[in-house]
């Protein structure tokens, strides 16, 4: 089981230290990531590993969202299913 | 495979422009719960609604935060209780509104619907008791919805129903006046209903359904509008097919949720609804749709081939997206839950005659439409009775919903609030068509009704 973590908005120090290290305490490995700063926005989607989170996934979704508030950033964390269906049939 | 641009766009169909799941609604019958001790009717009904939806909105939410994608509404749709009250005639059915009610606190759900009666034919034993004990049950109760079939193609149009119901909404809504005239606005009288319908307040369980199953209902007014406003310059031809891709990402979303709702709660997938409903907010209107293809104002010339395009283009793009299609699936066009409507109306260029024309080529009907409070009950069943006929000879489900604002007249708003909005109030004709609604009988079905 995959999730897609987005994270879009101004650029500061350590976005993805901070949200990578959610993941390793979530026990989520992380698989690919993709990141472009365009100006100062930046943008970074992170394909993660989620079949052997630790806890729910519920909470790694608040904890992400909580950053995002925190840091002033749009983060969504979803699961990879959404984005397999509605693009394709 | 993912892709960067893929996931980018269904996060901006979300997040700006308005992309939800509409609602889940689950289905069960109650045919198991009849029962000549009401009383006894009543505890069957409660106990049968916690224990299959007990679990529905915890679900619901369980999923949106697994996809992240918001699913507005959690509801429940039942058997048409006429069904029950026919088994114990002398029992109010009243109390079965009060035990749906009961079940819609204790799963908080925020809607069941099913408080009904399918009298297209005639009226058999239940059907009248529920039908004038509507307005007292949409007083007493908060989260229920009722609905009346009074016609289909198969069958005609009972004039003796279309009479009666124009009695019952204007009494509903007098016995909700203090709480602005709510009550009509829970009440639909329908021609060729239909048995799978997710969204409220038409929806009822269907006794062709099986016992339990789960529907869903899609939305996106806003995303399709999206779509179109990068494409000004586009050929209607065009116009079209993005319409069609739109709506089948939409769809696409619908199928996912629907699939997951019915794994985790271990009941068979019903339908997906193909609709586009609009709400109040702002982004989220199919007259804003219209508009940007072209039109000035909702309600202009030109309204219904552009309506009859995008209903025609919705359908085609979410049919292939789903494995089973049903339910109402087309656009949506009340006029209180739409911003763009509201404002049309208000300008007075929307009329209630444009109205009737878009819903030959809509999914729907008549719908959240505000009328002057001193509207007559026979005028009421006369626009049912046109409404009804354009379902009947069209083969089409076709409903009206009209909310007569008690003490308030034409230029006068009524506010819901929520997910239902603010109406002006419309004018009407103010000629008489007493002399026809009291004739009564039924209009015989038409030639399409004879297809073997």
């Amino acid at each position: 089981m995959r999730a897609v973590v987005t994270v879009i908005g101004k650029d500061t120090v350590g976005i993805l230290h901070k949200v990578s290290g959610i993941c390793a305490e979530y026990n989520v490995n992380v698989i690919e990531v993709t990141q472009s700063v365009l100006q100062d926005m930046f943008a970074m989607i992170m394909l993660v590993d989620i079949s052997a989170i630790k806890g729910d996934f519920s909470e790694l979704v608040d904890r992400m969202t909580a950053l995002g508030t925190e840091l002033g950033l749009s983060i969504h964390t979803m699961h990879e299913d959404i984005f397999n269906s509605m693009h394709s049939v | 495979m993912l892709n960067v641009y893929n996931i980018l766009e269904t996060i901006r169909m979300i997040q700006d422009e308005c992309l939800d799941i509409r609602t889940i609604t689950m289905g069960i019958s109650l045919l198991d719960c009849i029962d000549t001790d009401i009383e006894k009717a009543c505890d069957k009904v409660y106990n049968k609604i916690v224990s299959k939806a007990g679990s529905l909105v915890a679900t619901g939410q369980q999923i949106e935060t697994e996809y992240g994608i918001p699913i507005v509404n959690k509801r429940i749709s039942v058997t048409p209780i006429a069904m029950l009250a026919a088994a114990c005639p002398d029992g109010d059915p009243v109390k079965f509104a009060r035990a749906l009610q009961k079940a819609a606190d204790t799963c908080g759900v925020n809607f069941i619907g099913g408080y009904s009666a399918l009298v297209h034919k005639g009226f058999s034993a239940g059907d009248m008791a529920l039908i004038r004990s509507i307005p007292e049950a949409l007083d007493v109760t908060q989260n229920i919805c009722s609905s009346v079939n009074i016609g289909s193609t198969k069958s005609g149009i009972n004039m003796d129903a279309v009479k009666l119901m124009g009695e019952i909404v204007k009494e509903t809504a007098v016995r909700t006046a203090d709480r602005d005239c709510i009550g009509p606005a829970k009440l639909v009288v329908f021609c060729n209903a239909v048995e799978d319908n997710p969204f409220m307040a038409g929806a009822f369980h269907g006794v062709g359904e099986p016992d339990c199953e789960i529907h869903v209902g899609v939305s996106g007014p806003g995303v399709v509008r999206a779509a179109l406003t990068k494409y000004p310059d586009a050929s209607i031809n065009e116009i079209a097919d993005i319409i069609k891709k739109t709506a089948f990402k939409i769809t696409r979303m619908g199928q996912l949720v629907g699939a997951r709702a019915s794994e985790l709660l271990g009941v068979p997938f019903g339908i997906v609804d193909l609709s586009l409903a609009p709400t109040p907010a702002v982004g989220d209107s199919v007259a804003h749709i219209l508009e940007e293809m072209g039109l000035e104002m909702c309600g202009t010339h030109g309204t219904t081939a552009c309506l009859a395009m995008l209903n025609d283009a919705v359908k085609k793009g979410g049919v292939m997206a789903s494995s089973t299609v049903g339910g109402l699936s087309g656009a949506f066009i009340p006029v209180s839950e739409d911003a763009g409507m509201i404002d049309a109306a208000v300008a007075g260029v929307l009329s209630l005659e444009k109205l009737e024309a878009m819903t030959a080529v809509c999914s729907v009907g008549l719908d959240m439409i505000v009328v002057p409070g001193e509207i007559a009950p026979e005028t009421i069943s006369a626009i049912i009775a046109d409404e009804a006929a354009i379902g009947m000879v069209n083969s089409k489900t076709t409903a009206v919903r009209l909310i007569p604002a008690i003490g308030k007249k034409e230029g006068d708003t009524l506010e819901f609030g929520g997910l239902l909005g603010s109406g002006p109030v419309m004018p009407i004709r103010e000629k008489s068509s007493a002399k026809f609604i009291n004739r009564g009988g039924r209009i015989p079905a038409p030639m399409q009704s004879l297809k073997n």
